[in-house]
């Protein structure tokens, strides 16, 4: 069995519960139901609210170096602590929050494999204090734009296919038949997926207990169809989100070099006046190279 | 505190999926409903009982559900 490609960006449950007293880290909760911290939490952890505290409130973007640096000041995390991240429906936000951290230059930021959920079915320890950290000194490198993709470059490979898309929604989404995940409000005016797309929801890169596949399975997956690594990627979802989630497995479990997110995703794609839309269910699997 | 009693399980409602997971943490049982694909979160409650937990939080899931409309591709 292979390795992952960098494995050192996740630590395990015991792992967490072996330096849950080491003041070099900081235990950092994210959840995409962002009540869940209140009801109990890992001891010591600090929750970020995604639709707060990981994003621009005012205009729709990521969190600016100085927000980002506000944001890490305050939680008492030094470009020098080790991060863990872990949150609810196997990571999502997690992913998200790793993402930015990336975009940014934190040097040691880690993933608790299997999240929230896995500690919760083994039975961990939880707490309801909130713990406080003082602040400290946080200054962010210059953002890395080359992990981010914008609309004008999702636009140019489509148009000169130089770059694989992977839409990680859901099928019916992808093929337009829902223009949200059921449940949720909708926030486009078309339903569907940009061109040429393949569709490989992210959840397939997690077991049931909400760790991430084994190496040999998760290039199985993308393999299947044709993300190999061997030309850039650019993953999308709806919002950004579960796509950070994909840009995390294709780039630091599989180590592939050119995997970007495009954060913009299909609310501004499936809302953009004249732009290409296809409809309808995944084409067969591309041929392997 | 150790969460005690964790059980996930998925009912069928309609067209749609939903997966429960539920626990009791202290005196509470509380439990989550996502939409199985893609996994996002939809209803969430608590009550004293595991079953009256997963009750409410099943209520509010379906009333979220029976709202998504489906295009016809």
């Amino acid at each position: 069995m292979s390795q992952y490609a960098h494995p050192e960006v996740l630590v395990s449950a015991d792992w967490v519960e072996q330096h849950l007293q080491d003041p070099k880290v900081r235990l950092v909760e994210v959840d995409v139901d962002t009540n869940s911290y209140k009801e109990g939490h890992i001891p010591g952890a600090i929750a970020w609210a995604w639709n707060q505290q990981l994003c621009d409130t005012v205009q729709r973007d990521i969190l600016s170096q100085t927000g980002f640096e506000k944001l890490m000041s305050s939680s008492g995390i030094s470009p020098e602590t080790t991060v863990v991240l872990y949150g609810d429906s196997n990571n999502w936000f997690a992913a998200w929050a790793f993402w930015q951290a990336k975009i940014y230059g934190h040097k040691d930021i880690r993933i608790l494999n299997g999240g929230r959920k896995k500690w919760l079915a083994d039975g961990r320890e939880l707490a309801v204090e909130i713990p406080a950290y003082p602040s400290v000194a946080y200054r962010a490198q210059a953002p890395n734009l080359a992990l981010r993709a914008f609309l004008p470059q999702v636009q140019g490979a489509v148009q000169k296919k130089s770059a694989a898309l992977v839409d990680v929604r859901s099928p019916q989404e992808f093929s337009g038949e829902i223009l949200a995940p059921p449940g949720l409000p909708e926030t486009c005016q078309r339903g569907g997926h940009i061109p040429g797309a393949r569709n490989i929801p992210w959840s397939k890169a997690c077991n049931d207990d909400g760790t991430f596949k084994s190496a040999d399975e998760l290039r199985a997956l993308y393999g299947a169809e044709a993300i190999d690594g061997k030309q850039p990627v650019i993953a999308y979802c709806r919002i950004g989100e579960r796509s950070s989630h994909t840009w995390f497995v294709l780039r630091y479990l599989l180590g592939f070099e050119q995997v970007t997110n495009y954060d913009g995703s299909w609310t501004e794609w499936g809302n953009l006046v004249g732009a290409q839309v296809e409809r309808g269910a995944a084409p067969a699997k591309p041929a392997q190279s | 505190m150790k969460p005690q009693h964790y059980r996930e399980r998925q009912v069928t409602s309609g067209p749609w999926q939903i997966h429960l997971v539920s626990y009791q943490l202290g005196d509470l049982f509380y439990c989550k409903a996502d939409n199985v694909s893609p996994g996002a979160n939809i209803a969430r409650g608590s009550a004293a009982t595991q079953e009256e937990a997963e009750r409410i939080v099943l209520n509010k899931a379906e009333e979220r559900l029976a709202r998504t409309r489906r295009q016809t591709v």
